[in-house]
Formats: C-alpha cells, structure tokens, sequence
C-alpha cells in the first residue's frame, strides 16, 4: 500500500507542494515567531481573500499566478495599513491587526458575492484559498511554489545577518546605523510571500500555523538561531510528508488539517521532552535540586547550615 | 410579533453591532484583541463537540459547548504561555489553529451527512435570519436571532454594569486591583466568558470572522475618540449599531452580504477615526508634530540668538551657526518677525525687547527646577 502511494503521481506532487509549504514557512515562522510577530500571518492570509477574488474579477481568470498575485497585493497593503495604523496612532498593533484581518476578509467575502453574479463563475476555485484544498495541487503550482520557495531562502541567506540583529536586537541594530524600518519591511514581504504560496495548500485559517507552530517546537531545541531555523524547517516539510500521506492513507480525512495536526504533536512533544528547557526537564532538575538540597543538610554543609 | 424580514434582520445587526462592541472594548484596552480570534475559531470545535453529544444541530447546549470551548482555548493559551516557554501571541497561533483543525477532521469524517457545515460557521448568513422562528407554544413570536441579540446585549450591559468598577480597575491598574482583593484571574476568565459567550450568540447571524470585526472595530474607532471609558462605551456600542445599520442599507443596495458589509463599514469608520480625530488622528497629530517643529526652532533660534554676545548675525551666519538650512532660517526668522520678537538691522537679525522676554520665560519655564515650579507645563510653553 505504501508502495504504491510513494508512486502515485498526485500523492508526489501534494507531497511535494506541502513539504515545500512546510519548508518555507518553518523558516520565514522562526523569524516571525522570534520578533513576536506570530500573528502576523493570520492577519495576513485573511487579508489575502479580497486580493484572490478582485483578481478574479478583474481578469476573469482562475491561473493561479494571478490569484496568488491579487493575494499579494492585497496582503501587503494589510501588511502596511497595520504598521501605518501602529505607528501613527496610540492603537495598538494586536487590535490593527484584528480590524485588519476581519475588515479584509469581509471585503473578501463581499467580493464573492458579487463573483457569484457573473454567469458561469462558479466560485469552488476561489474558496479553495478560505479552506485549502492540498489534493488540488498542480504540477505547475508546485513548480511555482519552487521558484518563490527558492527566491525567499536565498534572500534570507544573503542578508541572513541584517534578519538576524532585527530578531534579536533591533535597538543595536538601529544604533548601527542600519534602517532597521527597511529590514523590517523585508522580512514581512517575505514572510507574506510564504504565506500566499502556502495559501492553496493550507487555507486562510491554518496558514497561521504553518507559519508558528514549526518554530515553536524548533526553539525549544535549539540555542541557535541557524540550528533552529534548520530544525524549524525540517519539521514543517516533515509534518507536510507525514500529513498528506496520512490523508492519502486515511478516507475522508482533509490534508490541510492532517498537517497542523501532526505538526502540533511535534510542537507538543517538544515542549516536554525538550532537553534543559523542557516540562519534563524542568521538573527532574528541581527534584534534583531538592533532593540534593535535602542531602547537603543532612550532611551539613550545605548553605542553610 | 409579525414583521418584514428586512426589519428582523436590521433589528438583529443593531442588536448584535451593539452587544459586540461591549466586551471588545475591554479587549482593545487589555491588548488582547487577538483572543477574539482566537476564540471565534475555536467556536467551530465546541458547536462539533455538542452536537455529537446531542446529536440535534438546534440544541441550546450546542451554544453552550461551543461557549465552554472557547474558555478552553483561552485557557490553555495562558497553560502555554505560564510555562514560559512560549510567547503571548505564538502560544495563540498555536493553540487554535489545532482546534480548528480538529474540528475540520470531525467534521468531514464523522459529520458529513448532518447539515453541519464550516461555512455557515466560518461566515455566517444574515439574509437567513428570519428563516429561524422562536415560537413559545406554537406561536411565532418573531426570529430567535432577535432575542439571541437582545439577550447578549442585556448580558453585555448587566455585567459591565455590575462589574465596573472591578473590570476598570483590573485594566488599568492589574497591582492596584491585586491589592483591593479583585482577582485578576476571576476578571480574567470572567471577561473571557463573556467575550466567548457573546462570539457564540453572533457567530450564527455575522459568521465567526466576521464577530472579530465588530469586536475590536468599533472600541478601537472609539479609543480614537476619548479617553473616558464610560464615553468609550457609549460610543463604542453607538458605532457597533450604526454599523450594522449602514451595512445592512449597503449590502441590499448592491446585494452582496450583509455580513461582509457591515465588517467592511466597521473598518470604514475605523479608517475615518484613524484619518480624522481630533488630537488622536492622523491628520490632527502630523499638524500637532509640525507646530512643535516649528516651535522648537524658533525657541532654538532665539535662545542662541539671546545667549550668543550681542546676538546679531545675518542669515547666513546663523545657518552656519545651527547647521540649518538657510531656507529654514529664513522661514523661522520670517515668523518670528511676525510673532515681533524679532527685527533685522540692515540685514541682520537682532531680538526685540518682546523677544528677550520671550526668552526669560523660555529660559524660567525649561530650566526651572521642578521643586521651585511645581506646576511649571514644560510641554506647552506660554507665547510673549
């Protein structure tokens, strides 16, 4: 049965085009994840709806190279409108990103009612982008997701210094006399590029935990921040392989879903058994701790004495 | 009760624009909005849960679970960010992607023949609210969306009410609130019911993304609009139910959803409170930045003037001076002209008597100390 899943020619191309959404995500997430921005991408997959549908309604095409670029568009002007709403009044950025998120989505879906009127539309290519639709994949969109997959990692490579003083000390960085505001900016164009590729696979809602989750197990292995990008990455592709094959293997369970489940057991088993940091390595270290602490006063000479 | 269904469903948006806007305001002042979010999308999984459980999609203990639900989701929010192992906002991103994705999985195995769909959830249908009846021993008595709207809105309005002082103090000022006895924990989890029972009560009429919009919106339009926090309410639930009102017009204008509208009239007057409020706008805080530009300039340019010798110096010489433009120079010297605390002697500028003055009280006003002038207003000082 394994045998010939591994040969089927969708279940390589889904297979594919999730491990390359886990790829790209689990790097563009740690960045995010360590800037506290985690919740960026939620607000920015819901932003990316209206893009989608104006672009189909303005060209009346459904290629998925115009969709992804309305996605963009519109995903970047909510990128901006948050920090524009952040910087320029005393609202705060969890609340410009809640009004944008929500006020975007319900142009999107305002947007598609009026699709809905154009004879012939039918709109199922469209909210495949709300929910995702992994078995959908096209050889093309993979060949696609390739392109931008490799456009993102180089440009975090190249500049792989510049990201990582923003994370970890943007006011040296500042001090340095680097614009840290066009660094900044770099990182969520990118990390909004990620998220539009992954929107098809993974849909507006789960995109967000595509994005954090991977990071989130990752940090908790990882001091450094290349090991835990690396680590980050391998466990999004990994959760993508594991998550269609489950869905492929299983009837009537939905890929996307199947993937951030699996991915969340990874984070979730991280977070215990996580050497050092972890639950689990928490708490043995402090019964290790009492224990000794009990045995140095029986002895004497421990501090108390 | 017999009405036209288009006077239901604006009844219902006003209602439910309304009851939103109340417990959001707490969200916005906390810095919490995304727990709207957050709860919203748990919802999905709580309706899933009960209706197993009951088996019967019209059950009221369907709003009870989904309501539960989302407590549970908040709570194992704060579970993970307690254990410090993960930050606020990504220990949100975590958690409710993955009851959300549970429930997706439910639903498409197990579900799939009851009419429970992630649509109807996810987005909501106004246009269908007239559709579900209350009757109370066989009599219609008008649509149940309006009582749900009503009933939230009391809720809302009792327990801010009742609770008022204990909410605002617990906002504000969390240590004094640990000091008088108020936990911050009840507030907390209590605050949290409320936000989630009222997401739950609307999801059926604006869809759960949708309740995020009316949440957060209108308290944030309002934040904009005053620092009183009765005032904050007042005008938050006034903006909630203008909105629904205009969204609705709107939406039967063009025919598109109502509930998509009404967000997008929300983010409409966001927008106009974010351009145009007074002292807090944009608008208003960049003519603000430029006259304290202005006004720092001239109090530059006069001080050196004041402290420098004689303090005559040509344009030229005091762009050299400060380092100026000779162009700003002018504009300065220009104004303080104007203002008469300025004069030029052949082609030199030379303060007036006005403008001594002027630089005595400057001088008194930012560097007195604060124990000589205990009321000295440093920020806006007074003009000769």
């Amino acid at each position: 049965m394994l045998r010939t899943l591994l040969t089927d020619y969708t279940f390589q191309t889904v297979s594919l085009g999730a491990a390359l959404l886990g790829l790209v995500s689990g790097v563009l997430g740690s960045f995010a994840v360590l800037r506290r921005q985690s919740l960026l991408g939620d607000g920015v997959s819901h932003a990316a709806l209206p893009g989608v549908v104006s672009a189909f309604l303005l060209t009346g095409s459904k290629n998925t190279e115009i969709l992804l670029a309305g996605a963009l568009a519109t995903g970047l002007l909510g990128t901006l409108l948050i920090t524009a709403i952040t910087r320029r009044s005393r609202v705060k950025f969890d609340s410009a990103l809640a009004i944008v998120m929500s006020v975007f989505f319900g142009g999107g879906l305002v947007l598609l009612t009026l699709s809905q009127r154009i004879p012939d539309a039918n709109q199922a290519g469209l909210s495949r982008f709300i929910y995702g639709q992994a078995s959908a994949l096209l050889q093309r969109d993979v060949i696609l997701m390739v392109i931008c997959g490799a456009l993102l990692l180089s440009v975090i490579l190249l500049f792989w210094k510049e990201f990582k003083l923003l994370c970890f000390d943007p006011q040296y960085a500042a001090a340095l006399g680097r614009s840290t505001g066009f660094w900044s900016l770099l990182l969520s164009f990118l990390t909004v590029l990620a998220i539009i590729i992954g929107l098809q696979t993974a849909g507006v809602v789960l995109m967000s935990a595509m994005l954090i989750t991977p990071a989130v197990a990752a940090r908790q292995w990882c001091t450094h921040l290349w090991s835990m990008v690396t680590l980050s990455a391998v466990f999004g592709a990994a959760s993508g392989v594991i998550g269609t094959a489950a869905s492929s293997l299983i009837p009537q369970l939905p890929t996307g879903p199947t993937i951030v489940i699996c991915v969340s057991a990874i984070a979730l088993v991280s977070l215990f058994i996580a050497p050092g940091r972890g639950i689990l390595a928490r708490a043995l270290n402090r019964s290790r701790g009492r224990a000794r602490l009990v045995m140095e006063r029986r002895d004497g000479h421990g501090p108390f004495n | 009760m017999d009405m036209a269904p288009s006077t239901e469903i604006q009844i219902i948006a006003v209602l439910i624009g309304a009851a939103c806007a109340l417990p959001g305001a707490f969200l916005v002042l906390r810095r919490m909005s995304m727990m709207s979010d957050a709860i919203t999308h748990t919802i999905l999984l709580g309706i899933v849960l009960a209706f197993f459980v009951t088996g019967d999609l019209s059950s009221p203990l369907l709003i009870a679970g989904a309501a539960v639900i989302g407590v549970l989701a908040v709570w194992l929010t704060e579970l993970l960010r307690r254990s410090r192992l993960v930050a606020e906002d990504a220990a949100i991103g975590t958690v409710f992607p993955l009851l959300f994705s549970i429930a997706i999985i439910l639903i498409s195995r197990y579900a799939g023949s009851a009419h429970l769909d992630t649509d109807s959830v996810l987005l909501g249908e106004l246009a269908f609210a007239p559709f579900h009846r209350l009757t109370i021993f066989g009599v219609d008595i008008g649509a149940r969306g309006i009582y749900v709207g009503a009933a939230l809105l009391l809720l809302n309005v009792v327990v801010i009410v009742l609770f008022f002082k204990e909410l605002k103090v617990s906002t504000f000022d969390p240590v004094l609130a640990a000091i008088l006895g108020i936990s911050p924990t009840i507030v907390y989890y209590g605050l949290m019911t409320l936000v989630s029972v009222t997401a739950v009560g609307a999801f059926e009429s604006v869809g759960s993304v949708l309740v995020v919009a009316f949440m957060i919106a209108p308290p944030a339009s309002a934040y904009l609009l005053t620092d009183d926090l009765k005032k904050l309410f007042w005008i938050s639930a006034g903006i909630g139910a203008a909105t629904g009102l205009v969204g609705y017009q709107l939406a039967s204008l063009w025919d598109v959803s109502i509930a998509g509208m009404m967000a997008l009239v929300a983010g409409a007057v966001f927008l106009l409170a974010f351009a145009f409020a007074p002292r807090r706008g944009l608008i208003s805080g960049s003519l603000m930045r430029r006259r304290r530009r202005r006004d720092f300039a001239a109090y530059t340019l006069i001080l050196h003037l004041y402290t420098h010798g004689d303090g005559i110096f040509s344009g030229t010489e005091l762009a050299q001076q400060l380092r100026w433009d000779l162009s700003l120079i002018d504009r300065v010297c220009r104004s303080l002209i104007k203002a008469e605390s300025l004069t030029t002697l052949d082609g030199r500028y030379a303060l007036t008597n006005a403008g001594i003055l002027r630089c005595h009280e400057l001088i008194e006003t930012l560097f007195a100390s604060p124990r000589h002038q205990p009321a000295a207003p440093t920020n806006s000082p007074s003009r000769g």
